[in-house]
């Protein structure tokens, strides 16, 4: 809350950066991140994840907007959306610049 | 992508004089462009209002943690909290870090905001806590993939 300017407001990255803060999710993530769309039984092969657990942690990550699932047949199939991950980083990026501009002023009011 | 800021300014200003631009609350006000009520005062909440024509609306409030003379100034806040409508009190404050350094020139100043994940040290997942490493690989791997 510097200078605000309001183009640069973006929501409150945290339910983003809280479902990106566990390993098991950012394994999904990453498995997901080539793109490619994958089930459950998918996602759980090779690995000693019960599908419980997958499907409990895919819920997170679709509730922070990271992972979208479309029904297909039987089965759903979940993708990985990047989006959040861009916003968080522009809210970022908005503080950042925020700060950038209240360390020009103080260095103005110390260096006079 | 961190969940954190982190900045880093050589100021060709003594620390004594850095110190009080930071901690007094006349001085902080002139600079970050907000109205204190009164003198920051550990483990106390400052409140004010923000004086940034435009946004003169906006209320200023922030929990002074550390004033550690002349090296460590803390504060938690609610970052970016611009909208009047919606209440960030029930969000978990992110905590700014001001830390001193004398050096030939002046001062090195250091800013630090962490806390952008939102969790209170105690819900920390345990792979974050115990893995940080890895975590930060798994990040700059998304990162990769989302600026590819």
């Amino acid at each position: 809350m510097l200078s605000v300017r309001p183009q640069a407001r973006v929501a409150n990255p945290a339910p983003v950066f809280a479902a990106l803060g566990d390993r098991t999710r950012l394994s999904l993530l990453a498995k997901l991140s080539d793109g490619q769309t994958r089930s459950i039984a998918g996602l759980a092969a090779n690995t000693k994840l019960t599908r419980q657990a997958i499907t409990k942690h895919l819920r997170v990550l679709e509730n922070a907007g990271l992972v979208t699932s479309a029904r297909v047949g039987r089965e759903s199939q979940f993708a990985f959306r990047p989006d959040p991950i861009v916003e968080a980083r522009s809210y970022l990026d908005g503080v950042s610049a925020q700060w950038d501009e209240a360390l020009s002023r103080l260095r103005s009011f110390v260096e006079r | 992508m961190s969940n954190r800021i982190e900045k880093t300014i050589e100021l060709n200003a003594p620390v004594e004089k850095v110190w009080r631009a930071l901690t007094d609350h006349n001085e902080f006000g002139e600079w970050f462009r907000v109205k204190l009520d009164g003198p920051f005062v550990p483990g106390e909440v400052s409140t004010g209002h923000i004086t940034y024509p435009g946004y003169e609306h906006l209320k200023w409030e922030a929990r002074i943690r550390q004033m550690e003379m002349p090296r460590l100034f803390s504060f938690t806040w609610h970052p970016y909290a611009i909208d009047p409508a919606v209440d960030y009190s029930k969000e978990t404050p992110t905590l700014v870090e001001f830390r001193l350094e004398p050096t030939p020139k002046g001062t090195r100043l250091v800013l630090v905001e962490s806390g952008f994940d939102a969790l209170p040290g105690n819900r920390m997942p345990e792979a974050m806590r115990k893995n940080d490493g890895g975590w930060t690989e798994q990040m700059k791997n998304i990162q990769a993939h989302v600026e590819r």
